[in-house]
């Protein structure tokens, strides 16, 4: 058994799509983008759009549909509390009364978008990471933030801060699990028992994890140093970030498309308050 | 402790789906020592862990003491009690206040306490030559050597019928090592199965009853010492040093001697003495022959 396996909420996923060889500068936009988009227009009929543009993702990242779906599955529990919470407390016309609870007409339809423009939200959100390499991705993210070092934003400490921990993420699930696993062939048990004895039972997981995560992160320092990383200091780049004519392009195409649904979204609203 | 057709893939159903063993077969019994070898990423330790029900088979079939490994068995905790691993670098799993603390955890877990627990400790000290005033320090304070000898002692401890080593000399020295394997023999002798991962060629040729050779996955060979050392020479493994008499070997054979290396050493040094310029290899008159 892998006790840690399915943690794929954006993971990156190597590839050389149209989408994989973009400048992170411009997913980053659009992402930024498509976000602004769906806060603006995420009515039923704007959904259906959505959902188009959402079709369109596999053939431009070369990742399935399914896979891209799956990215959603960490967040489905809070799609769904927030359905909830929006179909019981939404004032309006009632359809269902259960004592204090009532279900209104209003309350259906919100629910409904709401779990569906944070589904939307999730999905183009992992699809930024599942396309982008983690030390692109800091890298755009530094060269976005950059104007605000002028005052004074440590806009490239972030960046490596970010790279660092991105990075260590899977290294710490991996430690994990083989300490997990080193610890269960000598007979830990961490399924039985009450609270506070389960909660006892990890304390031979977390002990040994916390040594190592101090000691990688005391090689990585003296490695960093050795190599004479200077905080702050200016650095060129192996590989520098490049922005064509497709990156243009796709932000003006994205843009075109993101206007589309919100005019619907207007004209649609506005013929509502016509009828 | 019988593997057959073993397939395991990590992060199957995934992107980024591994195929780490591929129709794998051993099978191992008491009193037997085994070495599993192969390049790095062949999928050792993948094995090892199958050994434990820490991963439970995909495809094909793990039993252990008529116990099979799949995922609704009952007992999988009573088999890794009976099949103990060390893990490689198993200093790192260490948690507890002092060695003895550390070396008590795996028999309390199987419910062992005072006068028994007392005696599974000492076992476990005796066995690997431990000092006994060690047994208050912090883990964390001993030497590498120490630090590896009480998470040996530490699985140990739980008496199990089967021990498997996930590398067990990295990182040691000469005579670590060689205190390593007489610990070992030692085991082995007692009754124990030992199961060694490594990819040093020459000591798991010297010491084990049988070697079984990974690559990529695959079980390319599996037999006594002899047997591998024959295989190798005719097929080298790629990421795997080979041990000197292979490399001695496969060097006469460039020159037409061609030898059987399961045949005995008598044998040999007679095929070897046949195409000499001069008779007698340990003859007196050394010093005028050359190959
Ligand atoms: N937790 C994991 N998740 C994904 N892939 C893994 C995992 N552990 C191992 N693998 C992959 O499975 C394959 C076999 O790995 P394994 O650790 O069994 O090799 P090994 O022979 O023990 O190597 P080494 O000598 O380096 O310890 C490798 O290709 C490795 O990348
Ligand atoms: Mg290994």
């Amino acid at each position: 058994m892998q006790f840690l396996s399915g943690i794929s909420l954006g993971q990156f996923i190597p590839g050389d799509s149209l989408l994989h060889r973009l400048d992170p500068r411009c997913k980053i936009i659009s992402t930024f983008l498509l976000i602004t988009g769906l806060f603006m227009a995420s009515k039923i009929p704007d959904l259906v759009l959505w959902g188009i543009f959402l079709l369109a993702l596999p053939a431009l990242s070369g990742i399935s549909l399914k896979t891209i779906l799956k990215s959603a599955r960490p967040i489905l529990f809070l799609v769904a509390i927030t359905a909830l919470l929006n179909l019981f407390w939404t004032p309006g016309r009632a359809v269902f009364q259960a004592g204090f609870l009532k279900v209104t007409e209003e309350g259906l339809m919100t629910a409904f978008e709401m779990g569906m423009r944070l589904f939307f939200l999730v999905v183009f959100a992992s699809m930024l990471m599942m396309t982008t390499n983690p030390m692109a991705f800091s890298d755009g993210l530094e060269r976005l933030l950059s104007p605000l070092s002028k005052i004074g934003f440590p806009s490239s400490e972030m960046a490596v801060m970010m790279t660092i921990a991105l990075r260590f993420i899977p290294t710490l699930f991996e430690e994990t699990d083989r300490i997990l696993k080193a610890q269960l062939s000598r007979g830990a048990d961490f399924e039985s028992g009450g609270l506070l004895k389960r909660a006892r039972s990890f304390i031979p997981v977390l002990i040994p994890l916390f040594i190592l995560v101090f000691q990688r992160a005391e090689n990585l320092a003296i490695a960093m140093e050795s190599r004479c990383y200077v905080p702050g200091m200016a650095r060129t780049r192996l590989n520098p970030l490049v922005w064509s004519g497709k990156e243009t392009a796709a932000i003006l195409g994205l843009l075109a498309f993101i206007t589309a649904v919100v005019l619907l979204d207007r004209s649609y609203f506005l013929g509502f308050v016509a009828i | 402790m019988i593997i057959e057709h073993l397939s395991y893939s990590y992060n199957s159903g995934t992107p980024s789906e591994a195929l780490a063993l591929k129709d794998v077969s051993v099978s191992v019994s008491r009193g037997e020592w085994v070495s599993i070898v192969g390049h790095t990423g062949s999928g050792k330790s993948t094995l090892a862990q199958h050994m434990n029900a820490l991963l439970i088979p995909q495809s094909g079939l793990v039993e252990i003491d008529g116990v099979q490994v799949t995922p609704k068995a009952k007992g999988l905790r009573e088999l890794r009690r009976k099949v103990g691993l060390v893990f490689q670098y198993p200093e790192q799993q260490f948690f507890a206040e002092t060695a003895r603390d550390e070396i008590a955890f795996a028999p309390a877990n199987w419910g062992a306490s005072g006068e028994e627990l007392e005696q599974c400790v000492d076992y476990a000290v005796s066995s690997v030559g431990l000092e006994p005033d060690l047994l208050g320090a912090n883990p964390f304070s001993l030497s590498g050597g120490q630090q590896r000898r009480v998470a040996m002692a530490s699985v140990i401890a739980m008496k199990p019928d089967y021990l498997v080593l996930d590398e067990p000399t990295a990182g040691l020295d000469a005579p670590g090592i060689n205190e390593l394997i007489r610990l070992l023999k030692k085991l082995r002798s007692e009754g124990l199965a030992v199961i060694q991962v490594t990819h040093d060629l020459q000591s798991a040729l010297d010491h084990s009853d049988r070697l079984l050779v990974l690559e990529n996955g695959m079980s390319v060979a599996g037999g006594a010492p002899e047997e591998i050392a024959q295989y190798l020479l005719e097929n080298p493994v790629r990421g795997l040093v080979m041990p000197p008499l292979v490399q001695f070997a496969a060097g006469l054979r460039e020159r037409g001697i061609t030898l059987d290396l399961t045949s005995d050493i008598g044998t040999i040094i007679k095929k070897i003495e046949e195409r000499r310029p001069c008779a007698g290899i340990a003859g007196e008159r050394q010093d005028t022959c050359s190959f």
